[in-house]
């Protein structure tokens, strides 16, 4: 009987409507993560944003699965991308250790408050967090590095401070950290908004090093990465317990948003024409704003 | 100790964390890989019947969500186990990572951020009973 109701409620929700094989699920499945895996890595955004919507207004699985699906992605394609960053010593690894206890304690807070949350509210918040990513990409980021860097104890004591190589210039370019207790509480935040929507949340990282703790913009950016991958894995670990990585849905995504993000990474870089990155900004609002209706709607 | 040697310590446990950080997402997606493979191999129905596919998708859907369960599963020949042994796998990648840098920092002497990354692998670790907590 309840198998029933839930099948009712499921096609009231317009779920599966169109039936398919699990073949034909899972190769579905790996295509649309391969395309989101290129343009998450193209728009410099990651593949979760985009794989989430992806999952969930297209093929109408269940948001949680897409969360865990999507972190379990994040985790594959930022471990990736830590480890050339880590080969060619652009990561600083101490700020990504110290600034580690707040993410993975924000993702921990995250995951465990978005499992007791309505899933309506993970759609809005999902969307709203779409809306900021897109706006954010408008955003040019400027290199503060360098420039008076205010003094900062705590930066001093756990000795923050360090160099990188940059081949454009050939030599190598010290920094200096600054603000951290800033930073603790602006990567606590980008924690929270991981664990509870599956996503790397680097829209939130890289500006709060480059901006707030002056970190050269390539430092940021490698620091990033290496440390999206540890906050995933918070999150992922509580998803993991709560039954809400499905091994069906989730092999599918994982696969495809890595191969997606290495092509992409590998074929074009980052997208510089403005007229293309304003057209994805479009999509991404529009995007958003499907979210944010689904779950009014609910 | 000079600090020329400190460096290149510290060059060495980058370089194994970078190793650390490929291989296991290697392993992880090829074990994956097969798991799907075992999956449609024994389940042959998967691959015409359009019924199926809710039943795999929906809230009810049962599948392991403990590493004893996944391993159990993956023991008796089941994909989804081996799948969930893979994706197990890639989640513990960053977490031994976290490892590594600990041996790293008690090898460089530097117990402030022993402390620290300490402090992130026990919270990884709380991660997988926290999920367990819920009603």
């Amino acid at each position: 009987m309840e198998l029933v109701k839930s099948d009712v409620r499921n096609v009231r929700r317009g779920r599966y409507t169109t039936p398919m094989t699990p073949l034909t699920f899972t190769l579905v499945t790996f295509g649309i993560s391969i395309a989101a895996g290129v343009l998450g890595s193209l728009l410099g955004l990651g593949g979760g944003i985009i794989v989430v919507p992806a999952l969930t207004l297209f093929l109408h699985i269940d948001i949680r699965y897409a969360i865990g699906a999507s972190i379990v992605s994040v985790i594959a394609t930022s471990s990736g991308a830590a480890s050339a960053y880590v080969r060619e010593r652009l990561t600083n690894l101490r700020v990504a250790m110290s600034l580690e206890v707040a993410t993975t304690t924000g993702a921990l807070s995250g995951a465990y408050v978005g499992g007791m949350i309505g899933g309506r509210w993970l759609y809005i918040i999902f969307g709203l967090m779409l809306a900021y990513s897109a706006i954010a990409m408008l955003r040019k980021r400027k290199e503060l590095a360098g420039q008076d860097v205010p003094r900062d104890v705590i930066a001093d004591k756990l000795k923050l401070h360090d160099s990188y190589f940059d081949p454009a210039l050939a030599k190598e370019i010290s920094y200096r950290v600054t603000h951290t207790s800033l930073g603790v509480v602006l990567m606590y935040i980008a924690g929270v908004v991981s664990g509870l929507l599956g996503i790397g949340s680097g829209a939130l990282k890289v500006p709060a090093m480059d901006l707030a703790m002056r970190l050269p913009m390539k430092v940021s950016t490698a620091t990033s990465n290496f440390m999206i991958g540890v906050t995933a894995a918070a999150s992922a670990g509580v998803f993991f317990s709560r039954g809400d990585i499905n091994p069906f849905v989730a092999a599918p995504v994982a696969a495809g948003v890595l191969l997606g993000a290495t092509a992409g990474s590998l074929l074009l870089g980052r997208l510089k024409s403005s007229v293309v990155r304003g057209t994805f900004i479009i999509v991404l609002i529009w995007i958003s704003l499907e979210m944010l209706w689904k779950g009014v709607r609910a | 100790m000079s600090d020329r040697t400190d460096k290149e310590k510290s060059r060495q446990v980058e370089l194994l964390i970078s190793n650390l950080l490929r291989i296991g997402v290697a392993m992880s997606l090829a074990i994956v890989l097969i798991g799907t493979i075992v999956t449609f191999v024994r389940h042959p129905d998967y691959v015409s019947s359009k019924t199926e596919l809710h039943r795999l998708t929906t809230r009810d859907a049962t599948f392991p969500n403990t590493i004893a369960s996944s391993v159990n599963a993956a023991v008796h020949g089941q994909g989804r186990g081996i799948v969930m042994l893979g994706l197990l796998l890639l989640i513990a990648t960053p977490v031994m990572r976290v490892a590594v840098s600990i041996l790293g920092f008690v090898y460089e002497k530097d117990m402030m951020f022993v402390v620290i990354t300490t402090t992130v692998l026990a919270l990884l670790l709380l991660s997988f009973v926290l999920g367990r907590t819920e009603g």
